[in-house]
């Protein structure tokens, strides 16, 4: 099947407007009588399910938290971008079009980025009509500050927490739509499998996570809204339960899965302090704009921070990148820290950290603008490593964050499997190779709020008066597979718990397609997953049964598609041979070791079609065209 | 370092429970609560035994889903913080740890720690938020906001609805969570043409969902993990009391 990216065509800032005039309407009048699914509450997903229910349709919500409140797009921290230049420091639509564009070292869409640029001014306006509450000046008007990979400041922010400010103001604007009937939730229920009939998604197979049944849902169209698969690595900033099942089910019953191998490696994360550490979490990028980056010169200096003289201080990022100094975009960050942590410069115990150092802001701008700013991440980091970070430097390390990759969509959001939409986290549309900061609270509401609710009327028009009932053989048939397949994970009875293999699926992952990735390396990992994957299959151990609240039962299953994607990301990684913004080939970097793309071979979408169990997966590319700007060696200096 | 615990275990919400005892030794210090809950699992697992059920996703102390009571206390002895945030090196060696769920009559428990909370989702679905649809919203910054409005409008809604303000309360009282989300959208310019049914709204849903009544213990301030003031209840019962002397009703506000 060719990949049509659907793309409109005209000049890039009347793109979207022009395509937007022409999108077919559902009358108000007909809006009831369409079924919508949305799986996933997050940022995008409950934004989505609230324009489409104030708009009429008939939708319904499925989350497998027992909340849609706890969706984790809660927990973003640092803030997010829109193109208002309320500073007056030179912002405009093409500004953050070109930053996001050149951030992701020209791996997206132009068009994409330029659309999400253009709404993101109209984020900002509905966040505060809700009540979100923005950080303000004493004029009464928004603040914001400035985020990694941009020269002004556009990121507007709710102290540490603008995550959950934003969050829980759709979760709000959705819960006005559940109490005026047009939205039906189904909370602690997990989708375990897309039901597609004809090439189309018309259903999905779910099971209750309190009684374990297993049931089906059909509507006319389905929208996954599922967040990304960064717990592949298993460690990473992603909550426990962030999982990639419900778009490697759709991506086994047809939908592509692009560029998989594009992962986030934060740089501002807490080091892990031990074997059995649970989750990394994140210091907010945020902390950037005022700390300074450093370690010791030497390696062998074992001195406190305060003890080291400026002389014996390597602020290697202001030193190497003078212009976005410690604002340089999250790849470049990551690697660089890797870099000296590897040279045997890391700090801390275990020295595998480097120092983000507040103390000159602290100086400069007392503790109390300090802590206004940052109070709330300082406290944080002083329960998980007992230090106090107003006295000592943090100490932070790059770790898994965001998946850049995801299910491939066309310029309508829609993927390769009619009628299945895919928004926020879980597409691979916007961000490229990389995603700047304060861009996933932008992109999850972009396509919520005002992309979805358009082109997703474009579709429905015409599918008016089909029915939608579970009540068919492709129904019954993915039920039962579904049912097989809990049953299956049920019967093992070995002995290893399922967190052991997770863990070191994780390690596997992590060592070869991480921060730096070698053919060599992806290689072997080809080899070791799937002989992990089989003992899984021999050797799991789950206690319980199915028709009860089951958390080993919940996370069996996701770890076991973990598996299946671990192998599709190495596969993804090995065959893009160049280095792009956060996928990082060592065999392919300039003089200085930055990432070198290969433009002439691939300057692509990689969109990998499942052909079965055991079958290679099938490639497909989607060229990128640039018209407007010119793809060039990323500069920080 | 090793703790004893001894854990509130129940199988569905029809059973009844019991405190079952376990040692967990080989602990480091440097594990959080629920890390050191992970190895008793992973443990018990091994074992052939069920794990114990408990709530958790983020452990960043944001999301809310974790909340137990360590010891009596909701989240544990450390102020301002979630269980997932709690270390136990909070703890000594040696030390005996009782851990049970939320217990309250509109929190039932599902399965050891777990209980449903979808109490706290009705409340907000009666009027927890600014009825603003999508693409209606004015520019920005024509809505000026004062500093100190914001900041303050900001301290109630950094609730993260974990309910320790209800576990903690002798009347399981959710007077907490529900004058967090009024005050936050009361005292917001935004939110003033629906402050009057909001607030009857709100209140109504929450006598309506058999949460008990505040007789101003205070210990809601003390349990909660974001350190939200109980200020705000008595906020709120001013928006309450003068929205009834206005003869506001509880109705829809939606739709």
């Amino acid at each position: 099947m060719p990949l049509e990216s659907k793309v409109p065509a005209g000049p890039l800032e009347r793109r979207w407007l022009t395509h937007r005039d022409h999108l077919k309407l559902v009358a108000p009048a007909n809006r009831r009588k369409f079924v919508v699914i949305i799986v996933g509450t997050g940022l995008a997903g409950a934004s989505a399910a609230a324009t489409l229910g104030e708009a009429g349709y008939n939708v319904k919500v499925f989350t497998f938290h027992e909340s849609p409140r706890r969706a984790h797009s809660i927990a973003a921290q640092g803030g997010i971008n829109a193109a208002k230049n309320y500073r007056n420091d030179g912002d405009s639509v093409f500004r953050l079009f070109y930053d996001t564009i050149k951030g992701g070292d020209f791996r997206s869409r132009e068009a994409n980025v330029y659309r999400l640029a253009e709404v993101s001014v109209e984020i900002i306006d509905q966040a505060v009509a809700q009540g979100v509450p923005f950080a303000r000046e004493y004029g009464g008007g928004l603040d914001t500050r400035s985020f990694g990979g941009a020269q002004v400041a556009r990121t507007f922010y709710a102290r540490g927490q603008t995550g959950q400010q934003l969050l829980l103001g759709a979760y709000q604007a959705m819960s006005r739509q559940i109490e005026a009937g047009t939205v039906v939730l189904f909370p602690r229920t997990e989708m375990l499998d897309l039901v597609v009939e004809d090439g189309g998604a018309v259903g999905i197979a779910v099971r209750s996570l309190v009684t374990g049944e297993i049931s089906c849902h059909a509507a006319h169209a389905v929208v996954l809204a599922t967040g990304g698969y960064t717990n592949a690595y298993y460690l990473s900033t992603n909550a426990k339960a962030s999982n990639v099942t419900a778009i490697w089910r759709a991506h086994r019953r047809g939908a592509y899965f692009a560029n998989p191998c594009f992962t986030q490696i934060h740089p501002t994360c807490i080091p892990p302090s031990g074997e059995f550490q649970s989750k990394l979490t994140l210091m907010s990028e945020s902390l950037r704009n005022d700390g300074r980056i450093w370690v010791p010169r030497n390696a062998e200096d074992e001195r406190p921070a305060a003890e080291i003289p400026e002389s014996d201080r390597d602020y290697y990022l202001e030193a190497k990148y003078p212009s976005f100094g410690n604002l340089v975009p999250r790849d470049v960050a990551s690697r660089n820290a890797k870099a000296v942590v590897d040279e045997g410069r890391g700090v801390g115990l275990r020295k595998n950290g480097v120092y983000l150092d507040l103390k000159d802001a602290i100086q400069r701008l007392g503790r109390e603008t300090i802590e206004e700013r940052y109070g709330n991440l300082f406290e944080m980091y002083e329960r998980i490593t007992a230090e106090n970070p107003y006295e000592v430097p943090m100490r932070i390390f790059p770790a898994p964050h965001y998946t850049m990759g995801g299910l491939w969509v066309d310029y309508n959001l829609m993927s390769n499997v009619k009628g299945l939409f895919v928004i926020g986290e879980a597409n691979f549309s916007d961000h490229g190779a990389n995603r700047l900061g304060a861009s996933a609270l932008m992109q999850g509401l972009a396509d919520g709020y005002f992309i979805l609710p358009y082109t997703l009327s474009d579709f429905l028009a015409g599918h008016l008066g089909e029915p939608v009932r579970t009540d068919s053989e492709v129904f019954r048939r993915t039920e039962a597979e579904v049912r097989e397949r809990v049953q299956k994970l049920l019967s093992i009875d070995g002995k290893r718990p399922v967190d052991s293999f997770h863990r070191d699926l994780g390690r596997i992952v992590w060592d070869s397609c991480g921060m730096s990735r070698k053919e060599s390396g992806l290689l072997k990992a080809l080899q070791q997953i799937p002989v992990l994957k089989e003992e899984y299959y021999g050797n799991l151990k789950i206690v319980g049964n199915g028709d009860t609240l089951n958390a080993s039962l919940e996370r069996a299953g996701r770890v076991a598609d973990f598996f299946e994607l671990a192998e599709l990301m190495c596969r993804d990684a090995l065959a893009r041979n160049e280095s792009c913004g956060g996928h990082f080939r060592e065999e392919h970097q300039t003089r200085d070791g930055e990432a070198l793309r290969d433009d002439d071979h691939f300057a692509h979408v990689s969109a990998w079609e499942y052909r079965g169990a055991g079958e290679e997966p099938r490639s497909h590319q989607e060229h990128l065209h640039f018209e407007t700007v010119q793809p060039t060696q990323r500069s920080y200096k | 370092m090793k703790v004893t615990l001894k854990v509130w275990r129940q199988v569905g919400r029809a059973a009844s429970g019991r405190f079952e005892r376990f040692e967990v030794d080989d602990i480091s210090p440097d594990y959080s609560f629920l890390e050191m809950l992970d190895v008793l699992n992973e443990r018990l697992e091994e074992r052939g035994e069920r794990p114990v059920a408990f709530e958790h996703d983020c452990r960043e102390g944001i999301c809310g889903s974790c909340g137990m009571m360590i010891n009596g206390r909701a989240h544990g002895p450390r102020a301002r913080t979630t269980a997932c945030q709690l270390h136990m090196r909070e703890f000594k060696d040696d030390d005996v740890i009782q851990i049970e769920p939320w217990r309250a009559g509109a929190f039932p428990v599902l399965q050891d720690l777990v209980v449903d909370r979808s109490a706290f989702d009705r409340i907000i679905q009666a009027g927890g938020y600014i009825s603003v649809s999508t693409g209606s919203a004015v520019e920005a910054n024509l809505i000026p906001v004062e500093k100190e409005v914001a900041e303050a409008a900001f301290d109630a809604a950094t609730c993260i609805g974990c309910g320790a303000c209800v576990a903690q309360c002798p009347n399981a009282a959710a007077q907490l969570f529900t004058a967090a989300k009024l005050s936050h959208l009361n005292l917001l310019p935004q939110g003033k043409p629906e402050r009057w049914h909001r607030a009857v709204n709100l209140v109504e849903q929450m006598e309506a969902e058999g949460f008990g009544s505040c007789v101003n213990h205070r210990e809601c301030e003390a349990a909660c993990p974001k350190g939200i003031s109980v200020d705000w209840i008595a906020k709120m019962n001013r928006d309450y009391l003068r929205a009834k002397l206005r003869g506001v009703r509880k109705m829809k506000l939606a739709g």
